[in-house]
């Protein structure tokens, strides 16, 4: 049985770039359950807030503590950026990447990646180069790439952004299928109708700093900040 | 312009005889240029690579040698690799000078800067792309390097050909730590700069001809192995 991996407390956690703060100070608890939705303004910080807790991008100040080592963690987690990054190589090498990085013999780490494959519907593109696949298929081989070490937890920033409704369909079918399997989901997005659709719990991010986390319901029924409520509206909020 | 003529019949004729002479010099070279690239290239990929990934104190002043260094005159390289090999140097003992085996030391140190330089430029694009994926997936730096490498490979290609075609054009360091013996150390470059030296402007350009085209043909032989030209933009 594996420790958990969760609560996952940030304390006064701070990124600064060049001087600015970007993000913090954040003080943050995360529970082990559910599917955390990040939403704010452009500019607010959510992208650089989820790089930090998954821990790609440098801290200037405060701790972030899993509760197991964090060695292990990092094992445990993966990331979707919103610009996916393509390998230059085929589809299903993509896939089996991350497999074979933690010692996957390269047979079964294709065997494995063309399972996936067949999942996101890109079955019959095994072999073709990921640079030319569409915006869509590109968001989820990235996906599926994240998801193939089944991950405890998977941060999304943005990932449906510039994706039609088919292709966020589809995109949140598998996340809803991974969630179901227990992968914690932490995820930011811009779009309202896919927050309320996938959140159990909402952060509001004004400022690099967290303006208010609550449960779902509580925040799109009563948001207890006036700027959450003038955003849930679609005012702008500065 | 009865020259230029001449060199060409010449060359057509020394070609189709199959010029025992010529062809001995042509393998040689080949053999010398061919030997110093696989080791240059096994040197200078993954110290490109490296430089691109690793970030350490010394790091820019590397790259800064090492763009420098790409301008080393042969002569120069030739020399040092002369004191470091003849009798009274501190490798005077393995008797290498005037032998291939010194060519190839003088043709790796020319080559090394070229291909490392060229490669650790288009390296450290790609890694630019495959920073944040390659953390976040928690590779090893030893596993980044080889993702570079293998994804990158047909960059280095280019670079790769880059040091070939210096290499096999160069005549400076090689005249000098090889001596253009006959049958011994003598190359297409040398043997040029000897016939023309001899007033043998037709053998001379007979033998430019051939060094231009198989240079070419090593080129394409090597594009057409890649398939550069052809799988989109990689």
């Amino acid at each position: 049985m594996q420790k958990p991996l969760f609560p996952l407390i940030a304390k006064q956690a701070t990124v600064r770039r060049r001087g600015k703060v970007l993000v913090g100070p954040v003080d943050l608890t995360l529970g082990g359950q559910g599917t955390t939705i990040v939403i704010g303004p452009n500019g607010a910080g959510k992208t650089t807030l989820l790089k930090m807790l998954h821990g790609i991008e440098r801290m200037n100040g405060g701790v972030l503590d899993w509760a197991c080592p964090i060695e292990e963690a990092q094992r445990r987690q993966a990331f979707v950026f919103q610009t996916p990054i393509m390998m230059r190589r085929s589809v299903v090498d993509n896939l089996a990447y991350p497999l074979q990085l933690i010692g996957v013999a390269r047979r079964e780490a294709r065997a494995r990646a063309a399972h996936w494959a067949d999942q996101i519907n890109l079955g019959d593109a095994l072999e073709r180069s990921a640079m030319l696949l569409s915006g869509g298929e590109r968001q989820k081989l990235a996906l599926a790439r994240a998801l193939i070490r089944e991950p405890d937890v998977l941060f999304l920033d943005e990932p449906c952004a510039s994706l039609d409704g088919r292709a966020t369909r589809e995109i949140e079918e598998i996340l809803l299928r991974a969630a179901a399997t227990g992968t914690r989901l932490i995820m930011s997005t811009h779009n309202m109708g896919q927050a309320q659709r996938l959140a159990d719990e909402v952060l509001f991010v004004l400022h690099g700093r967290i303006h208010e986390f609550s449960s779902a319901k509580t925040f799109f029924e009563g948001p207890q900040t006036a700027q959450a409520d003038a955003f849930l509206r679609g005012d702008i909020v500065e | 312009m009865a020259d230029l003529l001449d060199g060409i019949l010449q060359a057509l004729w020394l070609l189709v005889t199959l010029d025992s002479d010529l062809v001995e010099i042509t393998l040689r070279s080949l053999r010398v240029t061919l030997t110093a690239l696989v080791i240059a290239s096994a040197i200078a990929l993954p110290l490109a690579a490296l430089l691109a990934v690793r970030r350490f104190r010394m790091r820019r002043i590397t790259i800064a040698v090492l763009n420098a260094l790409m301008g080393l005159p042969p002569v120069v390289v030739g020399l040092i690799v002369y004191v470091f090999l003849s009798r009274a140097g501190p490798l005077g003992v393995l008797g290498l000078l005037f032998t291939p085996t010194a060519m190839i030391i003088a043709q790796v140190v020319i080559i090394v800067p070229l291909i490392a330089s060229i490669a650790h430029q288009s390296l450290r694009e790609l890694w630019s792309d495959y920073h944040d994926l390659l953390i976040s997936m928690n590779a090893s730096q030893t596993q980044r390097i080889k993702a570079l490498l293998w994804d990158g490979r047909r960059a280095l290609l280019t670079a790769a050909l880059a040091g070939f075609g210096r290499a096999i054009g160069e005549v400076g360091a090689i005249m000098v730590v090889g001596g253009n013996i006959d049958h011994a150390t003598r190359v297409l470059t040398t043997a040029i700069a000897l016939e023309t030296g001899k007033g043998e402007f037709a053998m001379a350009l007979g033998l430019g001809f051939v060094l231009i085209a198989m240079a070419i043909t090593v080129n394409l032989a090597i594009h057409w192995l890649g398939h550069t030209e052809t799988e989109g933009r990689w």
